[in-house]
């Protein structure tokens, strides 16, 4: 009896299930960036608002509300400094109320409110999608649409550099405190460490430039031709559509945006 | 057929002098020869130089010629000679793509990129897994292996690509007794299913004892001995290169220097 030929593991299939998850990685990508867009580039309280209300209800309708609470602590400082300086600092003379020296104006509070609204609206697009799409994922599905193999690989290990280099940041403080290296304390102390920690970093990053290069190259990464996709996406008409209606919509808001046509809506 | 390294000197861009001066070796399918020599001897770069990286990829200036099979590494394309010799760096993360989540689609990379049909790569990244016994870390992150994980994982990559000739360079220095016994028994299965030629470069010397029909001694970037292996490893030369002989070999030449029998049966079966 011909042995059964292998399968790919479970664990590499791992087909997406669930609201929202399941749908195709580059449609949510196409969500995810329109909305943004959407969401930074239209003034005014109506489009900022129907992003983040949208989006929110994805969040919910996901099941990701409460790992979507991190993205949202994250954008706080931003926030806390808009708010701040859009109401203190906007020139305008229409004073709403005084704090000590500070003057807050009408015009700050509605800049702020609206700045702040686009904020949260471009951090929720941006968490909905990267709480419902693995970068493996989006990565085979767009070389399945024909993404060259180049901006997939950059793709793939641009989102794993900064854990790496941190690691290594890691690594040489270590070895740098096992010198001697003084890199705790005051701001002096960590200041003064901040040198010897550098130096090694840039120079291991860009050594490593050229192993990784031939460790590509004895991989076969730059042979002729499409590489072999692991995993097909589930893909719809609909879905299709979705995706045409949004970049149109998006194209059509940002262009009349810019023409000024979007001036009579609040 | 063979992998030719005839009369090669190499020298690294920018560097005053040449690392390897007038390298001749040759490797033949189904063979396995081995490297060894003391650290800074250049066995590194004839590595890379017996794949076509260097020059290639990394510059520098090769005089001399460097062949596999009918294939002139600097001129045949990358990805041909990839899957005509592959290489195994001594250090295995930089080997990895860091572009997988899992251990399987990392020794996937390879046959991948080289467009097979995804039948083939699946079987290909099977083989290369289970001839290294990492079956059961083949779900884990890549990233977060130990160094012999990394190696072995490293290794498979290569394996996958089931290339005619195999150059490792160090390919158990980060492997305890165990992971150094599995690699071995992989590689004598390597060259003997698949014919392949394997240059390995090693200080283990009673891992090259097992495996290595031939051995070549590499001293500041010339051959200066090549012989059988039973011959290189009880030659006395042995130290004053900076090599030790593998612990059986030594244990005779102690006992017999204390001028009793040796007897084959006081060293264990591997």
């Amino acid at each position: 009896m011909p042995a059964q030929p292998r399968r790919l593991p479970d664990f590499v299939a791992r087909p997406q299930h669930g609201n929202y998850r399941g749908l195709n990685p580059t449609t949510k990508l196409v969500v995810a960036f329109t909305t943004a867009l959407i969401a930074l580039g239209v003034r005014g309280w109506a489009a900022p608002s129907v992003v983040l209300v949208v989006m929110l209800a994805l969040v919910v309708w996901a099941g990701v509300g409460r790992r979507y609470l991190p993205y949202l602590l994250a954008t706080s400082p931003l926030l806390i400094s808009i708010v701040l300086i859009n109401t203190f600092l906007y020139p305008a003379h229409d004073v709403a109320f005084t704090l000590g020296p500070l003057v807050a104006t009408g015009s700050g509070l509605t800049a702020a409110g609206q700045a702040t609204l686009r904020v949260l609206a471009f951090a929720t697009s941006v968490a909905l999608f990267a709480l419902t799409t693995r970068t493996d994922e989006l990565v085979d599905d767009l070389e399945r649409r024909g993404l060259g193999r180049r901006a997939a690989f950059i793709l793939s290990t641009a989102i794993g550099t900064v854990p790496r280099m941190v690691e290594r940041a890691r690594e040489i403080v270590e070895a740098q405190r096992a010198r001697g290296l003084d890199t705790q304390g005051g701001i002096r102390g960590r200041l003064r460490g901040l040198l010897p920690l550098a130096g090694p970093l840039v120079l291991s990053a860009l050594t490593e430039v050229e192993q990784r290069t031939m460790a590509l190259e004895a991989r076969a990464f730059t042979a002729a031709g499409r590489r072999t996709v692991l995993r097909a996406y589930h893909d719809s008409a609909a879905q299709r559509a979705l995706r045409w209606a949004l970049t149109v919509l998006t194209a059509a808001l940002l262009i009349t945006e810019v023409a000024g046509w979007l001036s009579r809506l609040p | 057929m063979s992998l030719v390294i005839d009369r090669a000197s190499y020298r690294y861009a920018g560097a005053a002098a040449p690392v390897l001066h007038e390298i001749g070796l040759e490797l033949e399918p189904g063979r396995v020869l081995g490297v060894v020599g003391p650290n800074g001897a250049g066995k590194s770069t004839l590595c890379i130089v017996a794949v076509g990286l260097a020059p290639r990829t990394i510059g520098g200036e090769l005089t001399g010629r460097v062949a596999i099979d009918d294939l002139d590494t600097t001129k045949a394309p990358a990805p041909q000679l990839a899957q005509a010799a592959g290489i195994l760096f001594q250090e295995p993360n930089t080997q990895l793509a860091s572009a997988a989540p899992t251990v399987w689609e990392e020794v996937a990379f390879a046959p991948r990129n080289l467009a097979l049909p995804l039948d083939e790569v699946v079987e290909r990244t099977w083989t290369a897994i289970e001839a290294l016994g990492i079956s059961g870390i083949a779900d884990r992150d890549p990233a977060r292996l130990s160094g012999g994980q990394a190696q072995l994982v490293a290794l498979a990559g290569v394996l996958a690509l089931q290339p005619r000739y195999l150059v490792l360079d160090e390919p158990t220095s980060q492997l305890d007794p165990l992971g150094t016994r599995l690699v071995g028994d992989a590689l004598a299965r390597a060259a003997q299913a698949t014919g392949a030629g394997i240059l390995i470069v090693e200080h283990k010397t009673d891992l090259l004892a097992r495996l290595c029909d031939e051995i070549a001694v590499v001293v500041a970037g010339r051959v200066v001995d090549r012989a059988a292996t039973n011959k290189i490893l009880a030659d006395d030369r042995l130290s004053g290169w900076g090599v030790l002989a593998p612990a059986d070999l030594r244990l005779r030449k102690a006992v017999e220097a204390a001028g009793l029998e040796w007897s084959a049966s006081w060293v264990p079966a591997p």
